[in-house]
Parts: C-alpha cells; sequence; structure tokens
C-alpha cells in the first residue's frame, strides 16, 4: 500500500455564515488549502475530488455539489463525489481519498468537508441531524441526537459516579482552547464558576437535555475545511514542497447497531474501539504512542467515553484525567486541542476534516500561541456518526 | 412661556415607575455584567452604541437598532409615555440594551432587545430582567410583546412558552406595527422564572461604581473590522 501524505490544509471560520452559499464556503477552504499546498497556479494536478456533506439536499436545496465545487474553482477534468456518512462524512471523505491513493488509482485528492446548517432554524437543524436515527424505532418517538445524548450521560454517571461539575471541567478545558482557536464558533473561554459553582450558574448554563446542559453541547454551526493528499512516492511530490508533509498512518472504520437499543450495553461504543484498533495496527501503535487526539466531543461526555474506549484511560476514569489535568495543552494527552466541537463548532460535513486538520497543524508545529503541543509525534481524531454507529479514526504522523 | 405650554401638550401623562434594583450576573465568561436602569442623562451614549448597527441587516439588527434608537430618543424628547431602559455592562461598557413600557399600570409593552457581544446570552439575560421589572418590581400582570427576529422568536416565544393572542388582532394589538402579539403573563412568568432569571443583589459597590459611567463599545462583533473613531 503507498504512503499517503497531507500536502496542503484550509479552514474557513466556524459560526454562522449564512449569507453564504454551501459551495461558497466550500471553495473558501480549499482556496486556502490549494494555496497552503502552494498549488493555487498548479491546482489542475489535483485528480480526484472528494467532498463531505450531510445536508446540501435537505436544508440547502443543491446537490450535484462536488461537481459545483470542482467547476466553482477551475479543477475540471477532475473525478468528484460526494461522500455522506452523518457527522462522519468528513473522515469517511478523507478514507476514500486515501483509499484512492494508497491503491494506485490517482496520485493528488483533494477532500472537502462543508456544511450549511444556520440557514435554518435552530429545531429544523436539530431534526435534520435526528433523521439519522432509525426512522421507525427512534426519530417516530421524537428521539434526537441531545436526547441520546442526555440518556448517555446519565446511565454514565449512575455507572461510574461522573457529576455535572466533571462535564463542566471538559468544557472549560475545550473553551480554553478554542478560545486561542481563530477558526472557533465560541471563540469564548468559560470558567467553573460561571457555568457551575456560581449562584448564577442555573440560569447562564441551563438544561438542554437533563443532565446535559449548554455548555454540555456543541453548537449548530457553518463551515468548511479541506485536506489535500498526495502520494508519497509520487513524482507529483515536486509541486509541494512549501510545507513539511504530514503522513495518515492509520485509518480504521467500524460500524454498530442502527438502533441503539439494540446494544448489549449502550455504553459500550463498540465502532469507537474497532475502529481505532485497525487505524493503531495500521499504523504500528499503540494508544500509549499517541501523542494528542481530536476526539467527536458533540457532547462533552462523549470525549470522556470515547477516550476510554480508544484506550487512552481505563472505563471510568477518564473523569479523573480531567480533574489532574491530562488532557490540557500541557498534560500528558492534550484532548480536543481544537477546542473541539465543543467550543470551534460542528458542521456535520467539515467536522471530519477539521479534526484532522487540527492534526496537521499540531504536528507542523503551526498551531496559535497557548494551545501547540510539545513535540507532537502522532495526533489520533475519532469522527463519530450517528450515536456510535459507523466511525472513523484516523492517525496521522510526522514524516 | 408659549414654547413650554405647547411642549406640555405634546408630552405624554406618565405613571411613576419604581425603580429597578441593579443586579450582577456572572457570565459563563466569568465576566460580571451589571444590569441597571439607564438614567435620562445617559441617552447620548446608549445612542451611540446603538448607531453603528443601523447598518447591519444581519440577524435583523438594523430594524431593532432603528427602533430601539427612536424609542430611546422618544423617551429622551418626553415622546413616549412610561418607558424604561435597562443597560448591561461590563467594565462600565454596553454590552446590551432593553426597553420596554407600561401601557397601562397593569399591562406592559415590551421594545426591544439588543445584544452588543455575541456568544454569552446577554440578550436572554437582559430580556428576562426586563420581565422581571415588569412583573416583580412594577407588579404588572401581562406584557405584551412580539419578536422581530428569528433570534426573539425563539428566546421569547419558544422559551417563555408565550400565550399567542394574535387572533383577537385587531382590537388586541402591540403596538410594533401589527406583527402578532404574545402575552407573558403573571403565570407564565413564574412558571419559567427560576430558569431565567437570575442575579445577584445587592451589587457590590465596587462594581456598581464601574458601571456608573458607561462607555460605548470600540468594537462590535456584528462589524468585522469596525473600531469607534476610526
Amino acid at each position: 500500500m503507498r504512503k499517503v501524505a497531507i500536502v496542503g490544509i484550509g479552514h474557513t471560520v466556524f459560526g454562522n455564515l449564512s449569507e453564504f452559499e454551501l459551495v461558497d464556503i466550500m471553495s473558501f477552504a480549499s482556496g486556502n488549502a490549494l494555496e497552503d499546498a502552494g498549488i493555487l497556479k498548479d491546482r489542475k494536478i489535483i485528480e480526484q475530488v472528494f467532498v463531505a456533506n450531510v445536508g446540501g439536499g435537505i436544508i440547502n436545496h443543491q446537490t450535484g455539489i462536488a461537481s459545483s465545487l470542482v467547476s466553482r474553482i477551475d479543477l475540471e477534468p477532475a473525478m468528484a463525489e460526494l461522500v455522506e456518512n452523518g457527522p462522519a462524512s468528513g473522515s469517511s471523505a478523507v478514507k476514500a481519498g486515501f483509499a484512492a491513493i494508497a491503491s494506485g488509482m490517482v496520485d493528488v485528492v483533494m477532500v472537502t468537508g462543508g456544511e450549511l446548517m444556520r440557514t435554518v432554524t435552530g429545531w429544523k437543524g436539530t431534526d435534520f441531524v435526528a433523521m439519522l436515527t432509525h426512522p421507525e424505532a427512534e426519530y417516530n418517538y421524537g428521539l434526537t441526537l441531545p436526547a441520546f445524548a442526555g440518556m448517555f450521560t446519565r446511565l454514565y454517571m449512575k455507572k461510574y459516579g461522573l457529576t455535572e461539575r466533571d462535564l463542566a471541567m471538559v468544557a472549560v478545558k475545550d473553551h480554553e482552547n478554542g478560545a486561542k482557536n481563530p477558526y472557533s464558533h465560541v471563540e469564548i473561554p468559560c470558567t467553573l464558576d460561571a457555568i457551575h459553582d456560581g449562584e448564577n450558574a442555573n440560569v447562564v448554563n441551563p438544561y438542554i437535555a437533563e443532565p446535559i446542559r449548554l455548555y454540555g453541547a456543541c453548537p449548530v454551526s457553518d463551515g468548511a475545511a479541506t485536506l489535500i493528499l498526495c502520494a508519497s512516492d509520487s513524482p507529483k511530490m515536486k509541486f509541494f514542497t512549501k510545507k513539511e508533509p504530514v503522513l495518515i498512518t492509520g485509518m480504521g472504520a467500524a460500524t454498530d447497531t442502527h438502533c441503539v437499543h439494540n446494544r448489549k450495553d449502550p455504553l459500550e461504543l463498540t465502532a469507537v474501539r474497532l475502529s481505532a484498533e485497525k487505524a493503531l495496527e495500521m499504523a504500528g501503535l499503540s494508544p500509549e504512542d499517541i501523542s494528542f487526539a481530536e476526539l467527536h466531543d458533540a457532547f462533552v461526555i462523549l470525549e470522556l467515553a470515547i477516550s476510554e474506549e480508544v484506550g487512552f484511560f481505563e472505563k471510568g476514569k477518564a473523569k479523573e484525567a480531567i480533574k489532574e489535568g491530562v488532557t490540557r495543552i500541557d498534560g500528558r494527552l492534550p484532548i480536543n486541542t481544537s477546542g473541539g466541537l465543543k467550543s470551534k463548532g460542528h458542521p456535520l460535513g467539515a467536522t471530519g476534516v477539521s479534526q484532522i486538520f487540527e492534526l496537521v497543524k499540531q504536528l507542523r508545529g503551526e498551531a496559535e500561541e497557548g494551545r501547540q503541543v510539545k513535540d507532537p509525534e502522532h495526533g489520533m481524531a475519532v469522527n463519530f456518526g450517528g450515536f456510535g454507529n459507523n466511525v472513523v479514526t484516523t492517525i496521522c504522523s510526522k514524516e | 412661556m408659549i414654547i413650554d405650554e405647547l411642549e406640555k401638550k405634546l408630552r405624554p401623562p406618565e405613571l411613576e415607575l419604581k425603580p429597578y434594583p441593579p443586579k450582577v450576573i456572572t457570565l459563563a465568561s466569568g465576566e460580571k455584567m451589571v444590569v441597571r436602569e439607564a438614567r435620562r442623562e445617559e441617552v447620548g451614549v446608549l445612542l451611540g452604541t446603538v448607531y453603528p448597527l443601523l447598518g447591519v441587516p444581519k440577524d435583523f439588527y438594523d430594524i431593532v437598532a432603528s427602533r430601539i434608537y427612536a424609542e430611546i430618543l422618544g423617551w429622551y424628547r418626553y415622546r413616549v409615555a412610561n418607558e424604561f431602559v435597562l443597560v448591561g455592562a461590563i467594565d462600565g461598557v454596553i454590552v446590551g440594551i432593553v426597553n420596554s413600557r407600561l401601557a397601562s399600570k397593569d399591562i406592559g409593552m415590551s421594545y426591544h432587545t439588543i445584544a452588543i457581544k455575541r456568544g454569552l446570552r446577554v440578550g436572554a439575560q437582559l430580556f428576562a430582567a426586563k420581565m422581571e421589572h415588569h412583573i416583580e418590581i412594577l407588579g404588572q400582570k401581562e406584557v405584551l410583546i412580539v419578536a422581530e427576529s428569528p433570534i426573539g422568536f425563539k428566546r421569547w416565544m419558544i422559551e417563555y412558552d408565550l400565550e399567542n393572542r394574535e387572533d383577537k388582532y385587531p382590537e388586541f394589538r402591540h403596538e410594533l406595527g401589527g406583527v402578532p402579539t404574545y402575552v407573558l403573563t403573571t403565570e407564565l412568568y413564574n412558571a419559567v422564572r427560576d430558569q431565567k432569571v437570575t442575579g445577584t443583589r445587592p451589587v457590590d459597590t465596587e462594581l456598581l461604581a464601574t458601571a456608573d459611567k458607561l462607555k460605548m463599545p470600540d468594537e462590535y462583533p456584528q462589524i468585522p473590522g469596525y473600531k469607534r473613531g476610526k
């Protein structure tokens, strides 16, 4: 299998970009990546484009997005396809790009993920995301992703003694990182006193799906991110001299039951574990070798649960790591250095690409002051689709 | 003087309003927002704060800013009866403004809510303070409310589960342009009070002093690149 390098990265700010069209924001991120890779003029060397998006046809009334993007940024006749895998669409698109290069089919691929969710009301946005649940057994009963996360959190609290204060500590840590990330949707730090301990906290940080509070959930965001991939052994690598390439050393994906109630234990995120095991095996690494990670914290509980499932901590012990500062930027294993979905935001199709964008930034040593991990070697990104029924894990390493 | 006599005829009759006791709310960022009643002599700084937003169409800032500008000016020039204005200030810098008036002793007429600082629910806290003033301090029975932006509709109509009285139109209506009228009754207010209204009283003297002389914001997240005076 050929080695695959990430040779260019691009990103828009995450937030409310509803004054733009979906393909506009995708072209902004793509343009940034072409520039970062140093191939703005030579962009026709890109042979294949994969676009990650979930709601174009549903909430933006636009289909054929991959063709539209290619045309918008003058990349014809590159092959172009859309990849949809719910909230894990971004990483799935990267996986498709990785496979296309590793198989020898093409040498240079661009992957762009984007989503425009703020063009509809919040409740329509929530409904749109809930469409990934089982239509008869879940959706028809009004189950939404926040509702799932609320039930999951309650169960986790009961089993492992997690408290709301522990969850608030995760949010404080994520916002501390997100406040230093210029791409963050909520570029604001928060304090434990304000969102949990203080006398105004109940109103400032209200429940949205008890026991999940406002600061326990990600915002609804618009945004896009792009990666440019190239085969390490390709003569086309000569175009990419501007930045040090970062290697994709491991990729794994796995699925679990569509209906959460069909799982033996809803707290077991089997697809997370299996996808991480595959990625680690491909990279020849163990969890202890990972320097930092971007974990899909659409709800802060997921940061804890995923970090345990991939093998960073024992089950039920991630909360101790938070208390001990292990996952802070200056800790032993920084998690969600970008601010995570919690602070940076979660435009579905863009999220997985954005997580890997962050791995590359950190491994290049380009993260902003105060959120650069010290001498990282390997970063892991876990992109969580559905409520854990389709998960993609990516490992990137310094060359 | 003849001008004074004429002016008297132009001015509306006024009810005497109890003052709103200041409070402080610790926002999620840890910043302390003092919420207090604005004074008539502070109209200049209030209008100056709102002015740059008159040309911002996103999230309907333009219409809300235009209306609140006119309403505050109307208050200053005695052309609106029984109006009150509350401000939220962090270190003396205005982060949000709400205004309202009493249509009668028992009925309130909520005007506008404008949040300058975004992402910290400043608007939600100030709107709640405005309702607190109507119901708890001024002892009103109902407040008529309209929304002129989707954000407002979500924050007020949905989150407070306001009573829709648009079927009573035109006999019963809010005075802002005939948009559907919703009502916060005392019962509805009491049902959501603990989830919506917060703040600590009395405010520490030193902290309150920081909000004594209000300052206009230098920058607006709604206007990227804007810097006051440049």
